[in-house]
């Protein structure tokens, strides 16, 4: 290829005109806070996160942004479950699009592989909607907190009523992936400290496994008490059906060790009835979470918030007090900086009440254990859990040092 | 106890039939897809949507009609039937001029469509539907408890994939479909109605499809996705069989279930991946399929 001297002048002459107009951009950019939701908005966990989760985080900015004089846009992809794509969604947003925050990201194997990338460029990533522990264990970043639960929090609470009531003897089966993996470490190591045992396991492809009769026939063979489904959306919804179906449930305890409302739903109370479940929110908990699920019921048709969409807007609204303690400006250049900030604030909101956040990034939201209501006991739409047990949030996650976080010691 | 292969054997023997029972999904979704692609050359990517929108309108028969399974059985096909006649007459019959290629990218993007559609109106978490009270409750077989609705399924399936080979392969109307399958210009030219005879074939093909989503609704929950977790599956099964056989369609569906079921006993990491395994054997030592004729 030859240049001519014109087209180099052109060229020059247009780079020329381009470089004024920087400054000034990226100045317009400051005072915007940009928030990235990242999740399935498509695949088994569409309804568990999906859209309802851009619309809780909307829902925060709605409430906080202006009054408050903040300028925060707000911006969604779907991650299809594959941290490859994930990745590289996630880099061009910090890096084009100027994203401040990171926000939900359910999937464990995509949540632990943005990890890196977060740390890297010093931004903030608030997860909701993964569960693996590790996200403040072995894998833990300065530039994250872990929002709303967790696989040791479901493990303690669900596994541990469980055992409690006499279940002694289990048998996994675990979708094959982080997730749950990590769920059923977490659950085997407190059932043996209970003085229980594991009869075996199945670990099954994921995603895309639909029947699960073959592994069902094992649990049931293996003669163990109960059958913990490391699981979840819509393979724990299979897998529950077709618990029924073959009567496993009359031989053997079911414990859905990961399990939201938007399931229940699915199942209906016919197949769902008795079931035990975690989760660290309900819509009709108590006078302030039925307010909150007012103001966004009629937003998300169809779907009401789980504990994943509430961690979502309690997360956004925390944020940003935080940016707007410290200054948009000063928020946009250090992730790190913004983090500590948040953990050093203390957390209060209509979803999960007043908790805090850990050193490690772990936010301490109480957790309850849920009893599915009996059809006969519903009184009305998505009127469906039963208050079993209240654990305050010191208590239901793993101690810190149980944990390893690296950077803590440094 | 019996052991096989370390295995107990009462446990291998129920493995066996869950395969079984698998494998007349499979072989109910190849059959459709063998013969549409016998008669129109078009890879149907779409039928895995359209298996998926069987479940449905049987959910919608029920929840907004009252209109119980049985009815459905037979309701729900013939409606996505007509649906997939509007389909072919109005979209598909527009590429049967061009390369296979275009036909696998429009029935591939009208899946993402539908698919789209429905998660846009029902969400994902999939939609409750109930055993039909008759079919309810389960037979202890001695070394298995198994759920009646199940050997239904599997009857059901064997006496629908039978009948459909039957009418192809026995009777006149399948004899003139055979017919202008080989050489269209030459049956036209006899006075038979090939455009018709080929969307009234398409429709069939699909009817099945939504005749295999209702048996399917009971056990896996009414969702969206329903059809892309069984489609790859059934392709690989359509390429072992052999494209376009129709026979083979059925033994290689029922075949790989018991195969994939077996799978799951041994290594079951290994069982999404094991039909594609046989897929490659297969595809190396005979091209054509199991069942193939040579070209």
């Amino acid at each position: 290829m030859t240049l001519s001297r014109r087209s180099m002048l052109t060229a020059a002459a247009a780079s020329a005109l381009t470089v004024p107009a920087l400054p000034r951009a990226a100045r317009a950019q400051a005072a915007t806070i940009k928030i990235g939701v990242l999740n399935d908005q498509s695949g088994p966990y569409t309804n568990t996160g999906g859209i309802t989760s851009v619309i809780c985080a909307k829902q925060a900015v709605e409430e906080y942004a202006k009054s408050n004089g903040l300028n925060v846009e707000v911006i969604s992809a779907d991650h299809q479950n594959k941290p490859d794509l994930a990745v590289s969604i996630t880099r061009e947003w910090f890096d084009r699009d100027n994203v401040d925050m990171l926000l939900d990201v359910p999937t464990s194997s995509v949540a632990l592989a943005l990890q890196s990338v977060v740390r890297e460029k010093n931004k903030v990533y608030l997860n909701s909607g993964a569960a693996s522990s590790e996200l403040t264990g072995g894998q833990c970043s300065p530039n994250f907190i872990h929002w709303t639960y967790d696989t040791f929090m479901l493990a303690k609470s669900t596994g541990g009523a469980m055992v409690k009531a006499g279940g002694n003897s289990w048998f996994f089966l675990t979708a094959d992936y982080a997730f749950g993996k990590q769920l059923q470490a977490d659950t085997t190591a407190l059932v043996k400290a209970a003085g229980g045992t594991v009869n075996g396991s199945v670990t099954y492809p994921f995603p895309g496994t639909t029947d699960f009769s073959s592994f069902l026939v094992q649990a049931q063979s293996s003669k163990a008490k109960v059958i913990g489904l490391c699981n979840a959306g819509g393979d724990t919804v299979n897998s529950i059906k077709q618990i029924n179906e073959f009567g496993i449930n009359k031989s053997m305890k079911v414990a859905a060790l990961l399990m939201f409302i938007n399931d229940v739903h699915a199942l209906g109370l016919e197949t769902a009835a008795g079931l035990n479940l975690t989760e660290s929110f309900y819509w009709d908990l108590n006078d302030k979470t039925r307010a909150f699920t007012n103001r966004v019921k009629d937003k998300t048709p169809k779907n009401y918030p789980n504990m994943v969409h509430a961690g979502c807007y309690s997360a956004t609204l925390h944020y940003l007090k935080a940016v707007h303690a410290m200054g948009a400006a000063e928020a946009k250049k250090d992730g790190i900086a913004t983090v500590n900030r948040m953990k050093a604030m203390p957390v209060e909101d209509d979803c999960f009440g007043k908790t805090t956040i850990r050193e490690d990034g772990r936010n301490l939201t109480p957790s309850y254990l849920f009893e599915v209501k009996q059809p006969s006991e519903s009184k009305g739409p998505w009127d469906y859990y039963k208050m079993m047990v209240a654990t305050s949030g010191d208590e239901a996650y793993r101690p810190l040092a149980d944990g390893h976080c690296a950077f803590i010691k440094a | 106890m019996m052991m096989i292969f370390g295995i107990p054997a009462p446990l291998l023997f129920g493995q066996l039939l869950l395969g079984l029972i698998n494998g007349a999904f499979y072989a109910m979704l190849s059959l459709g897809l063998a013969i549409i692609f016998g008669m129109l050359n078009i890879i149907n990517f779409a039928h895995g949507a359209l298996f998926m929108m069987g479940a449905f309108v049987a959910w919608m028969l029920l929840d907004y009609l009252g209109i119980g399974y049985f009815p459905s059985l037979i309701l729900a096909p013939l409606i996505v039937g007509v649906f997939g006649i509007v389909l072919e007459r109005t979209i598909i019959s527009r590429l049967y001029k061009l390369d296979h290629l275009y036909g696998l990218l429009l029935t591939f993007g009208l899946s993402l469509v539908i698919e789209g559609l429905f998660r846009n109106a029902y969400g994902s978490s999939g939609l409750p539907y109930r055993i039909p009270n008759v079919l309810q409750g389960a037979t202890d077989l001695g070394f298995m408890f198994m759920p009646n609705y199940r050997g239904w399924v599997v009857l059901v399936a064997l006496v629908v994939c039978f009948s459909t080979w039957a009418i192809i392969e026995k009777t006149s109307l399948g004899a003139t479909l055979r017919a202008a399958t080989e050489n269209a210009p030459l049956v036209q030219a006899f006075g038979v109605n090939v455009p018709r005879l080929i969307t009234i074939t398409y429709g069939a093909g699909v009817a099945l499809a939504a005749f295999a989503g209702v048996l399917a609704a009971p056990i896996y929950s009414v969702n969206p996705n329903m059809g892309s977790n069984f489609i790859n599956t059934v392709f690989a099964v359509v390429v072992i069989g052999g494209m376009g056989s129709i026979l083979g369609s059925i033994i290689t569906g029922f075949g790989l279930g018991v195969v994939e079921g077996l799978t799951k006993v041994f290594y079951p990491q290994a069982s999404a991946t094991v039909v594609f395994l046989v897929m490659i054997i297969v595809l190396l030592a005979r091209p054509r399929g199991l069942f193939g004729k040579a070209a």
